[in-house]
């Protein structure tokens, strides 16, 4: 038998989920077809269309014909993707294969009632509620196993709206493998992407454009870290993976989406790499070149194809897809490195911003793994088949 | 660094020398080669030195691999799954070895019972490809962690012993 009180915690309890389903199904707005800069109440544009007014953008409008994949849709790119989504994105292409759980509430976008859903179907929910004149497409896989990665590049070069390869792709994942997975992608499609990134620590990140074949691609260097001022040694990871902060998480993201808007509408200059200490308040940033001993193929290919062409000029002309001209002050393709660095220089001597430096270093002579020395395998005489069977046996 | 044991362990289990990822057809049936025959030296080495503690498999296109592995605590054999895909940036990224009886069971893991590794790893991994393999991240990155995370995790009495073939609590 319940008692008064606890019937009465119970009929409060329900109110509040009831109250949050209820705002959850309540209609939202209805679609726009075309972007007003009428300045109503009921114009969700207005504001966006001012920065046309102002002379900040030239053409807001053009946002709604483009088409942005947003890869990994946790701290980062759920907060990546509300941002566009309320900027009028044409489409946004989501890619996860995570579910929401209570331990992701620390972090932006989510909420408690979302606990177990798909992260992209989540997101896809609420977005579409925020704006629904954004297509969004969903897609809950890991795209480094083989066949999900070539429906993943199926759909970077045929998922805009008008069927041709998006925009742009943003990197908003948490791990090595699939930041590795997108930048084999883009290197083999010719696709501008953006990286960004966090700390396990949570208290650094970093966004860094990349141009294949122009500026560096994310296999040219070993992974670059913001230099956080703490002590190696001092940092504690006993009993924890990783942690985060939504304020990392959001002012990474906010610059990431900055960028992009810069990139896709062309206005004011896009940063290669901007990296953020958040202990000291330090914004590092600096563009790298290309690494022409990039251990990808197709980097390499990219780079040779950029090398062919003509102009620097070109470089700037490339940036802005329609033929309106070129902003005079745009510092696209000037490289601090190009300066003081030797021609013959190292390969692996990259020349870092202050702050900012490389996760480790990888030996030029990479002959004798310095850690092994029980020889190599030696050509085998049995099959693959007969291998497996001795293995499966042992 | 790595801790010496660790270290010996590695230096005797055969280096690859393919390089090739799941995407390279026949370049990869010499690399999944490779692979067995390390992978059996490796199994080899730890009978020799009554240490046998894993078994792997994979399908025959040698990107899904699955098995299991037993730690031993006061003389008891904790025995657990193991599982983990090739990624198509392996060997230049190695794989994300997971135990999935352990999802959620530990905060050293990253989704779906993928382990933590150390600082360590990924330097090393990096400067061996493509010469480390899939015995090479069993070695150097599941043997660690069992040792420091299974101990642990019983003290805690989040896992417990299992008597084998026997209906237990
Ligand atoms: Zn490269």
């Amino acid at each position: 038998m319940s008692t008064v009180e606890e019937l009465q915690k119970k009929v409060r309890e329900l109110e509040t989920k009831l109250a949050a389903f209820q705002s959850n199904v309540a209609p939202g707005r209805k679609k726009i077809d075309v972007m007003s800069s009428e300045v109503v109440d009921s114009n969700p544009y207005s504001r966006l269309m001012a920065l046309k007014r102002m002379g900040i953008v030239d053409n807001y409008e053009k946002i709604r014909e483009l088409s942005v994949a947003v890869v990994g849709v946790g701290g980062v790119g759920s907060v990546t993707a509300e941002m566009l989504t309320r900027c009028g994105i044409g489409k946004l292409i989501l890619f996860d294969y995570d579910k929401v759980e209570l331990a992701n509430m620390n972090r932006l976008f989510f909420q408690p009632h979302q606990a177990g859903l798909s992260k992209v179907d989540a997101a896809a929910a609420t977005l579409q509620n925020i704006n629904p004149d954004v297509t969004i497409d969903a897609y809950n896989y890991n795209i480094t196993t083989v066949d999900n990665f070539q429906k993943f590049c199926d759909t970077i070069r045929a998922g805009s709206l008008t069927g041709g390869p998006v925009d742009l792709v943003l990197s908003c994942v948490d791990n090595f493998e699939a930041r590795m997975a997108i930048n084999t992608a883009c290197n083999e499609l010719n696709q501008n992407w953006f990286e960004s990134g966090v700390s396990e620590n949570a208290v650094s990140g970093h966004i860094q454009f990349i141009v294949p074949g122009e500026t560096a691609c994310f296999a040219c260097a070993p992974p670059l870290v913001v230099a956080s001022k703490i002590d190696e040694k001092t940092l504690k990871r006993e009993g924890v993976c990783a942690a985060s902060l939504p304020t990392t998480m959001g002012i990474v993201a906010g610059f990431l989406v900055q960028n992009t808007l810069k990139y896709l509408l062309s206005f004011g200059n896009v940063t290669h790499y901007l990296g953020y200490s958040a202990l000291t308040d330090y914004f590092p940033t600096m563009s790298l070149k290309p690494n022409p001993q990039c251990d990808d193929i197709y980097c390499r290919q990219r780079q040779s194809e950029v090398n062919a062409r003509p102009a620097p000029v070109e470089v700037a002309t490339e940036v802005t897809e329609d033929d309106s001209p070129v902003h005079t002050d745009n510092q696209w393709g000037i490289c601090l490195i190009d300066e003081n660095v030797p021609e013959e220089e190292d390969t692996s001597n990259l020349n870092l911003v202050d702050g900012v430096q490389v996760a480790y270093s990888i030996p030029v002579d990479n002959g004798t793994p310095e850690s092994s020395t029980g020889g190599a395998v030696a050509a085998s005489e049995l099959s693959l088949e007969e291998l497996m069977k001795q293995m499966k046996s042992m | 660094m790595v801790d010496e044991s660790t270290r010996k362990t590695l230096s005797s289990i055969p280096l690859l020398q393919t390089k090739a990822g799941p995407r390279d057809k026949e370049l990869w049936v010499n690399r999944l080669k490779e692979e067995y025959q390390a992978l059996i030296k490796y199994v080899q080495n730890n009978k020799a030195a009554d240490n046998d503690w894993f078994r792997l498999e994979s399908d025959k296109t040698g990107t899904r691999w699955f098995g299991k592995c037993w730690f031993v605590h006061n003389l008891l054999k904790y025995e657990f799954d193991l599982e983990f895909d090739i990624p198509i940036t392996y060997p230049t990224t190695a794989p994300e070895i997971a135990l999935p009886g352990l999802d959620g069971k530990t905060a050293k893991m990253y989704r779906g019972g993928k382990i933590c590794l150390t600082d360590h790893f990924k330097p090393l991994w990096a400067r061996n490809v493509p010469k480390f393999g899939i015995a090479h991240a069993i070695a150097l990155g599941l043997g660690p962690w069992l040792a420091v995370e299974v101990p642990d995790l019983i003290e805690k009495g989040v896992i417990s012993y299992q008597e084998k073939s026997e209906d237990t609590k």
